[in-house]
């Protein structure tokens, strides 16, 4: 069905214009808008009652006039077309093709607010993740199918970390084939060149290919924005359960997703809740993130890596508080460990991955890792404990113990947290097992008699920055 | 049936023009797919109705149906074992992967029925009239609504029946006859009554050495976990659900993640429960609304939660409700509201938050049932407050209503020492109605030990400020000896894995040990230091790597090695005061 309606407009009102209802039409159908000045723009209906409908504008409304604009009806939500041929390609943040190429021959539509997964059908992550980063895989390991963002800040180096982690990632039973791994890009909001520095590393890494890569840059209109990551993750979805791939989607930077959400709420004149975030933002972040998974019964797997810059670095801020509460986890960066050079600066004290317990230990990577890293978490929160009270008194004024903790903490940011490049899972554990055979045996309460006497006791000793 | 033709819709709100009477609160069926919704205001002849479904494709002139009945839901013995969406629809039999609109009721299953009445008895409201097995050999009672009683007419012999087949009819009071099947329906909204209500002497044993020893909630009482993200909620109310003594559990994800509800239904089938044997699923009725589904039936979900709590509970069960987390529950009720365009109060909620809650709260209740039974609902709620704020209004107003209050602590969180429950920040009313309960179960000492130990926490906090001033050294010995306790208590009692297989549920008789034993070295090392001994001669002596390690090392299968570690404990400060009282300076 696609029925057009010209001069029906009403009134104008923000992003927001108003029709007189002259046919059926349902809630949340997609129209499309066509000024006077040619221009096309997107648009759904929001509210219907007898007379009138509302719809909302997805770009600007600048230029619209009552008499001639024209209005398009689809006769059904938005929906994106797909096929395998979306690799390799570059889309805008309503999902046109921007590379100069041909269009993608469509082989089935989907809507693009996708539909909640069962639960029932849900198949728990498990999978563990290689990712080369010390601080993630051997303390907050990543697994197929999470959802686990970095909750970063302006000017630390987010997405370097976010291209490492996509070019490295591997299962360490490499059954998967390469064929099978694909990786989904939207940049919400993100300046050009922050963009092009995503689609240069991936070309250079010979991953465009099994790339799909949604652009809304900063100068595009906020309005698409609330598009961009649904029409992403649309695309996720196909590739994942329909053409059994593992995806990566990367999601950046869903602080300006919130700010879109945000805006286009208060020109709805909603009323607003924390600093001025709609009161449903919870939820609309919901519907994003959790759109990842393992589905029992299909091969395919979304796992969801987004980034958020924390405002003034407060982690405490609506953004990166409600998003904690949703996804599995987070990566926290800090400022601090920038500043002394340390790379990647993951703070790992206020990171978190939910759902490594899953994926670690015996069956997954070894058995003694969960001890391993419960006990170095352990030695660290205390270590920073210990600094906090040199602070005060001095080292001098600190007893034996306490000093051991202050280098070992030192130690422990250098040399485990920074990393000169990738380390396996086993150099990883190495460096952890060297850091603790500089604590008294008798501290390790977290790990066993015989842990210790198989890991720690032959290393003492042996310098933690030496090279295995 | 009233029918009403929809004249506006925005959202999950729809004004529609009715052409019958409808009652507030009533439940309609929306357009052709029957969506379901809820009457929530009358205004002549127009109706306004909360959708609890995705209201996309919906369209004025569509029509909305009333059958006259409040929300209600089915009760009966196919709730056991199974997952459910907020409005208790089955999802385990939903043949899809994603859950669109429109889903419907659960098909009737057939179960085996043993009558436990006859003809010419009389039945009173709520009352026991048969047995029903299930097809995995749980029996459940069979019990009257509780506004339906007579004397019995007919009743159906032993055998298989579906759930809502005629298996007894009833004449009441007024002559008229009744039908009884095996489910009834009960309205959400409305508290199941009761014969009356009972003071609460046990509690509710969760496994959790933290809970249990220092913050117990009793049976039929209420409890709250605050804490921000990352500070093991979910964790913890998982964990109390494997490992708490109730017969039944009722676990509601409201908002939580999709992720958690797949691996409850992973590893609770997997699991046994330690009171019958039997798998832990088959106790477990999870109710799921995930942060993706429909908001406005998350608003629901929390009562058809405590409904069918109330309902396992007035067959003479100790039930346990998990609620995670509440917090999503008062902002579904705060999005609601707002688009009903009802006037904000504090943080955006609406001004009935507080009444709501304690509607909700007040549900939990150690009872005699109506059948003469009895039976408790034990209600543990998560709160997630905004940036880990406890002065936020959900907190607040749920920390009126409650009665042990567990906040988890994100300090604690980050040093992965869990359950991060933050002993001083933390309370239980209930404790001190228990001290008989474990002075029947082994612990005469329980009340001193706890206060003895909370008072060391205390302490603990008091002196690490001070520390941080004047150095940990120069406090006096005596002082320097509490810290050293207190790292005792933390870690070789309160600490307690949720992923070991040793340690993830403790008996109350291990606990008892446990918490003896602490108490015991605390003795031994006051008295050392009272006599001279540097507090750090204590710290080294070699039992304490095993005390601190006892929670991992000593399973609930060999309680001797709690003696060998007392009589360890006792020659380790035997010899300590020995050298002491030998002068031995070469050490240290």
């Amino acid at each position: 069905m696609r029925l057009t309606v010209e001069g029906a407009a009403s009134r104008i009102e923000g992003p927001l214009l108003f029709l007189r209802r002259t046919l059926d039409v349902g809630l949340n159908d997609a129209v499309q808008i066509v000024g006077g000045d040619g221009r096309t723009r997107l648009g759904r209906i929001a509210a219907i009652d007898e007379s009138f409908m509302t719809i909302e504008v997805l770009e600007s409304t600048s230029g619209l006039a009552l008499s001639d604009t024209v209005v398009r009806f689809f006769g059904q939500p938005l929906t994106f077309g797909l096929a395998p041929s979306i690799l390799g390609r570059v889309f805008n943040g309503v999902g046109q093709v921007i590379d100069g190429g041909p269009p993608v021959a469509t082989r089935q539509t989907q809507r693009i607010e996708g539909l909640p997964i069962n639960p029932v059908r849900r198949a728990g992550p498990r999978d563990f993740i290689e990712t080369g980063v010390t601080a993630l895989d051997l303390m907050n390991s990543l697994v197929r199918g999470q959802k686990l963002p970095i909750f970063s800040g302006g000017g630390l180096p987010h997405d370097r970390l976010a291209v490492e982690i996509a070019t490295h990632a591997r299962l360490r039973h490499a059954s998967a084939m390469k064929g099978d791994f694909a990786i989904v890009f939207a940049g919400i909001g993100v300046p050009y060149d922050s963009a092009e520095f995503f689609r240069r590393s991936l070309e250079q890494l010979g991953a465009l290919e099994r790339t799909a890569l949604f652009l809304n840059l900063a100068s595009d209109s906020s309005t698409q924005r609330l598009l961009t990551p649904r029409f992403a993750l649309t695309a996720a979805e196909y590739l994942a359960f329909v053409e059994g791939k593992h995806v990566l989607a990367i999601l950046t930077d869903m602080t300006n997703y919130a700010e879109a959400l945000r805006e286009v709420s208060s020109s709805k004149g909603e009323i607003p809740s924390r600093k001025g975030f709609p009161g449903y933002m919870y939820s609309d972040l919901a519907s994003l993130f959790e759109r990842a998974g393992c589905i029992r019964g299909v091969k395919g797997t979304l796992t969801q890596l987004s980034i958020l810059t924390m405002p003034a670095d407060d982690i405490g801020h609506p953004i990166p508080d409600l998003t904690g509460y949703i996804t599995e986890g987070q990566i926290v960066l800090s400022r601090d460990l920038d500043r002394r050079a340390v790379y990647p600066p993951i703070d790992v004290l206020p990171s978190l991955s939910r759902l490594m317990k899953d994926g670690i230990g015996e069956r997954y990577t070894h058995p003694d890792h969960p001890a391993l890293s419960s006990q170095l978490y352990a030695a660290y929160a205390r270590a920073v404990q210990a600094r906090v009270l040199a602070s005060v008194v001095g080292e001098e004024g600190l007893a034996a113990t306490d000093r051991q903790y202050l280098a070992f903490g030192t130690a422990f940011e250098n040399d485990l947290v920074g990393q000169p490049g990738a380390r396996t899972l086993e150099q990883s554990m190495e460096a952890g097992w060297r850091l603790l055979a500089g604590l008294p045996a008798a501290e390790l309460t977290r790990l066993s008699d015989a842990q210790i006497a198989a890991h720690v006791a032959p290393r003492v000793g042996i310098r933690a920055d030496a090279k295995g | 049936m009233s029918r009403a033709s929809i004249r506006s819709i925005g959202g999950p709100v729809l004004h529609a023009t009715a052409s019958g009477p409808f009652r507030l609160r009533e439940a309609v069926e929306i357009g052709p797919k029957a969506l379901l919704g809820e009457v929530v205001r009358l205004n002549g002849d127009e109706i306004v109705v909360q959708v609890y479904e995705d209201t996309t494709g919906l369209r004025p002139g569509a029509e909305v149906v009333g059958h006259g009945l409040p929300l209600a839901i089915r009760l009966g013995p196919g709730l056991l074992g199974n997952i459910f969406d907020g409005l208790l629809r089955p999802l385990s039999g939903a043949d899809s992967t994603f859950v669109a609109a429109g889903m419907h009721r659960a098909v009737p299953s057939t179960f085996t029925f043993e009558p436990r009445v006859a003809a010419q008895d009389r039945l009173a409201p709520g009352a026991v009239y048969g047995i029903v097995t299930a097809g995995s050999g749980r029996a459940q009672r069979c019990i009257s609504p509780p506004d339906v009683g007579g004397e019995v007419v007919a009743v159906a012999s032993a055998g298989d029946y579906r759930e809502d087949a005629t298996i007894c009819t009833l004449r009441l009071p007024d002559g008229r006859t009744h039908p009884l099947a095996m489910s009834h329906d009960w309205p959400v909204r409305t508290p199941r009554p009761v014969r009356r209500r009972l003071p609460s002497s046990a509690p509710l044993v969760t496994g959790q050495r933290i809970v249990d020893c220092l913050f117990p909630v009793a049976k039929g009482g209420r409890a709250a976990v605050p804490g921000g993200f990352g500070t093991g909620k979910t964790v913890l109310l998982e964990a109390l659900a494997k490992g708490c003594n109730a017969d039944v559990i009722v676990y509601l994800g409201c908002g939580e993640r999709g992720n958690e509800m797949a691996g409850v239904l992973e590893e609770f089938p997997q699991l046994t429960d330690a009171k019958t044997g039997r798998p832990l699923m088959e106790r477990t009725v999870i109710i799921a609304n995930t942060s993706n589904m429909p908001v406005a039936a998350r608003e629901a979900s929390i009562y058809c939660a405590i409904t069918v709590a109330e309902y396992f509970r007035d067959q003479g069960q100790d039930v346990a409700l998990m609620a995670d987390s509440t917090s999503r529950w008062a902002e579904a009720l705060r999005e609601v509201s707002g688009r009903f365009g009802e006037f904000p109060g504090e943080g955006g909620y609406p001004a009935y938050l507080s009444s709501r809650l304690a509607d909700f709260y007040e549900r939990a209740a150690s009872v005699e049932t109506l059948g003469g039974d009895h039976g408790s609902v034990t209600v543990i709620g998560a709160i997630s407050p905004p940036s880990g704020d406890l002065s936020e209004p959900v907190t607040s107003h749920t920390k009126r209503y409650v009665k042990a209050f567990w906040t988890l602590d994100a300090k604690r969180a980050q040093a992965r020492f869990y359950p991060a429950v933050h002993p001083l920040q933390s309370y239980s009313e209930d404790a001190r109605d228990l001290g008989p309960w474990w002075a029947a179960n082994g612990n005469g000492d329980w009340l001193k030990l706890r206060r003895r130990f909370l008072t060391l926490l205390d302490d603990q906090a008091h002196l690490e400020r001070m520390a941080r001033i004047i150095g940990k050294d120069a406090l006096p010995l005596r002082q320097q000896l509490t810290l050293l306790c207190a790292d005792v208590v933390n870690d070789a009692f309160l600490r307690q894995s949720a992923f070991s297989p040793v340690d993830r549920v403790c008996s109350p008789r291990r606990q008892a040990l446990m918490m003896r034993l602490v108490g015991r070295f605390v003795d031994l090392a006051e008295a050392a230091v009272a006599a001279g001994v540097h507090p750090d001669r204590v710290g080294d002596l070699p039992s304490l790597r095993p005390l601190q390690r006892m929670g991992e090392d000593i399973p609930d299968a060999e309680l001797g090695g709690f003696a060998t570690l007392d009589a360890n404990l006792d020659r380790d400060f035997a010899e300590l005061m020995r050298s002491h009282e030998a002068g031995d300076a070469t050490h240290r």
